[in-house]
């Protein structure tokens, strides 16, 4: 029997100590990582619960990512609660077996320290690697600061693991900047976490040597279509599942998550929609604005990226005039994906607030509460006009020239 | 909020020094950020580690600050790293030097005209003396707290301890020592 420790109400943790806790709580079975920064304390934490004696789990070592969750992968089919973290070119390095792990409906919670994707080779914060797996069929949800990658853990096992939904789930946050940030977090004890999270039900497990079952079947045009259907419905159908495990983390935690989080929407003219620790400087910005300068500026931001809160987002901002959507990732010849799916999302209501899209921070640039105003400020200038004032996309915080694209066409 | 930077060598133990002061903080209820700027830095380079304090929860994650203090627990950084980068009018500064603060400040054009918000300690020396080692991170602790007027002593003491509580009984009352020496010495 796995050895309990006695928590702090308050810790001072980051978001890597935050989650491995959340781990060693879930008694995760097995984790098998290829460690990378900045994700490397998460599983490197685990170990340590795990020879310490904290938990019955197993630290499955092996010489690659892609290796880390085709194990994963085992272990899940084996029947066992399983996790793991990564970063980046780990990330991608495992993408192949990404689509593995959903496609064989597999709970697996893998912890995305998010970091921006080389070359040129970078440690640091971006979100290129959440981007990267945005259509591998996992559950993504995300975090803002070391608190909520504690309590995203958590709800990821509930979410996963659920009879109607059984599918892997990302836990994102941001590299260094939530990952490497000690602030203030309320844990639960170990009996409160474990009794949220709940004993692991496994479903159709390769152990249970009285019912064989073959995991990874080939199909061809004659039933993959139908399989990818099945999973996709499984992603949209995990939408009231999420949001009931929500409700049910905020009776034993006091902290409510929602699928879109909202911040000062009520009567916004202008949002920024964001991810990540963003969302929260941008809340101190638009508080800021409306004290300082009377500007009506509001925050969105999926919490959970996949599946997409197009029902929520839509909801959240029907009634503002103007929106920037904030990309933390090199857009590869596009227009950003929170641009592209928020935009989509609109166009789908008789709403048409003028949209804008703002590339910003790759590689752990600084994104500074200054620069988030002036956003803020053009897209103020946006909803007076009732048009787009700028470009449609910017770089901010770009050394040299400015760099931008598109006019609107709109008027 | 009240915010600080650090200046450091990686390896000097600034990010502990950091976290650790954010430990003891969150222990009033207040609220606490402790990070550093670093990645791929080795042993020995230069960086920064930052702490914000406040009542309320900390939701801002820029790096940018106008810090309050400045803490330089590298004796070499003082010359070297721009140490009064995004200062302001009251930013007060604490540094580790083997000298006396008038040949520091003559040392260092930019602390010209701000003599009276400078103070200096030796961590090294006390480190080495206590600790027996050069790790400058626990009595710039000792300064800081002097000079901020943010803890008592003997309440920083003993919130320390329990901070440490999983080192050896020796290093725990060597650090003690080296916080005292220098809550004593900063001048």
């Amino acid at each position: 029997m796995a050895e309990k420790i006695e928590l702090q109400k308050v810790e001072v943790w980051d978001g890597n100590y935050a989650a491995s806790h959340a781990l060693r709580q879930a008694q995760v079975d097995v984790v098998a990582a290829y460690p990378i920064t900045p994700s490397t304390p998460i599983v490197e934490n685990y170990g340590q619960f795990v020879a310490d004696g904290y938990i019955d789990g197993e630290f499955v070592m092996v010489e690659s990512e892609h290796a880390a969750m085709s194990g994963c992968v085992g272990a899940a089919a084996s029947g066992g609660r399983v996790a793991t973290a990564t970063s980046s070119q780990g990330f991608a390095l495992m993408v192949e077996v990404l689509y593995q792990a959903s496609g064989m409906r597999l709970p697996i919670v893998l912890n995305v320290v998010n970091r921006a994707l080389a070359s040129p080779l970078n440690v640091r914060g971006d979100h290129s690697d959440m981007y990267l797996g945005r259509d591998s069929g996992w559950i993504q949800m995300d975090a803002f600061n070391a608190q909520e990658a504690y309590d995203m853990n958590l709800c990821a096992f509930r979410v996963g693991e659920h009879m109607d939904i059984r599918l892997p789930v990302m836990v994102h946050q941001d590299g260094f900047i939530t990952s490497h940030t000690a602030q203030n977090v309320n844990p639960l004890s170990d009996e409160e976490a474990y009794k949220f999270v709940g004993v692991y039900n496994p479903v159709e497990e390769m152990l249970d040597f009285s019912r064989p079952v073959t995991y990874g079947a080939q199909t061809e045009e004659d039933w993959h279509y139908e399989h990818k259907a099945r999973q996709h419905k499984a992603l949209m159908d995990a939408r009231p599942v999420i949001e009931s495990v929500f409700a049910e983390f905020q009776k034993v935690s006091g902290r409510q998550y929602k699928r879109v989080e909202t911040y000062m929407t009520e009567d916004a003219e202008v949002i920024i929609v964001a991810l990540g620790t963003t969302v929260e400087s941008a809340r101190v910005a638009a508080k800021q604005l409306r004290e300082e300068e009377g500007i009506k500026a509001g925050v969105v931001a999926p919490r959970v990226l996949r599946p997409f809160p197009f029902d929520a987002i839509r909801d959240a901002l029907q009634n503002c005039k103007a929106i920037g959507a904030m990309d933390r990732s090199s857009p590869g010849g596009a227009l950003g994906m929170l641009f592209n799916e928020v935009s989509a999302a609109m166009y789908t209501t008789s709403a048409r607030p003028v949209m804008s899209n703002y590339i910003y921070g790759l590689g752990g640039r600084d994104l500074s509460i200054n620069a988030i105003k002036d956003i803020y400020r053009e897209l103020q200038e946006n909803a007076t006009a009732g048009e787009i004032t700028t470009p449609v996309q910017q770089f901010i915080s770009l050394r040299g020239p400015k760099l931008s694209f598109f006019e609107t066409r709109r008027s | 909020m009240v915010e600080i930077r650090w200046h450091s060598r990686a390896g000097q133990g600034a990010v502990t020094g950091a976290k650790g002061l954010g430990d003891v903080v969150s222990t009033t209820g207040k609220q606490v950020q402790a990070f550093a700027l670093y990645g791929s830095a080795k042993r020995g380079a230069a960086m920064r580690a930052y702490n914000r304090i406040d009542d309320e929860q900390i939701i801002n994650h820029e790096k940018f600050m106008n810090p309050d203090f400045v803490l330089v627990i590298d004796p070499a950084l003082a010359f070297t790293d721009d140490i009064t980068v995004n200062d302001k009018p009251t930013t007060q500064y604490i540094v580790t030097t083997h000298t006396d603060k008038e040949t520091l400040i003559a040392g260092i054009p930019a602390l010209q005209d701000k003599a009276d918000r400078v103070f200096i300690v030796d961590c090294m020396e006390i480190s080495v003396d206590t600790i027996g080692r050069a790790v400058p991170n626990a009595p710039m602790l000792g300064a800081f707290i002097k000079i901020s007027g943010m803890f008592e002593l003997d309440y920083f003491l003993d919130r320390m301890k329990k901070v440490l509580s999983k080192f050896p009984q020796k290093i725990i009352d060597s650090n003690m020592q080296a916080i005292t020496r220098a809550y004593n010495e900063v001048k």
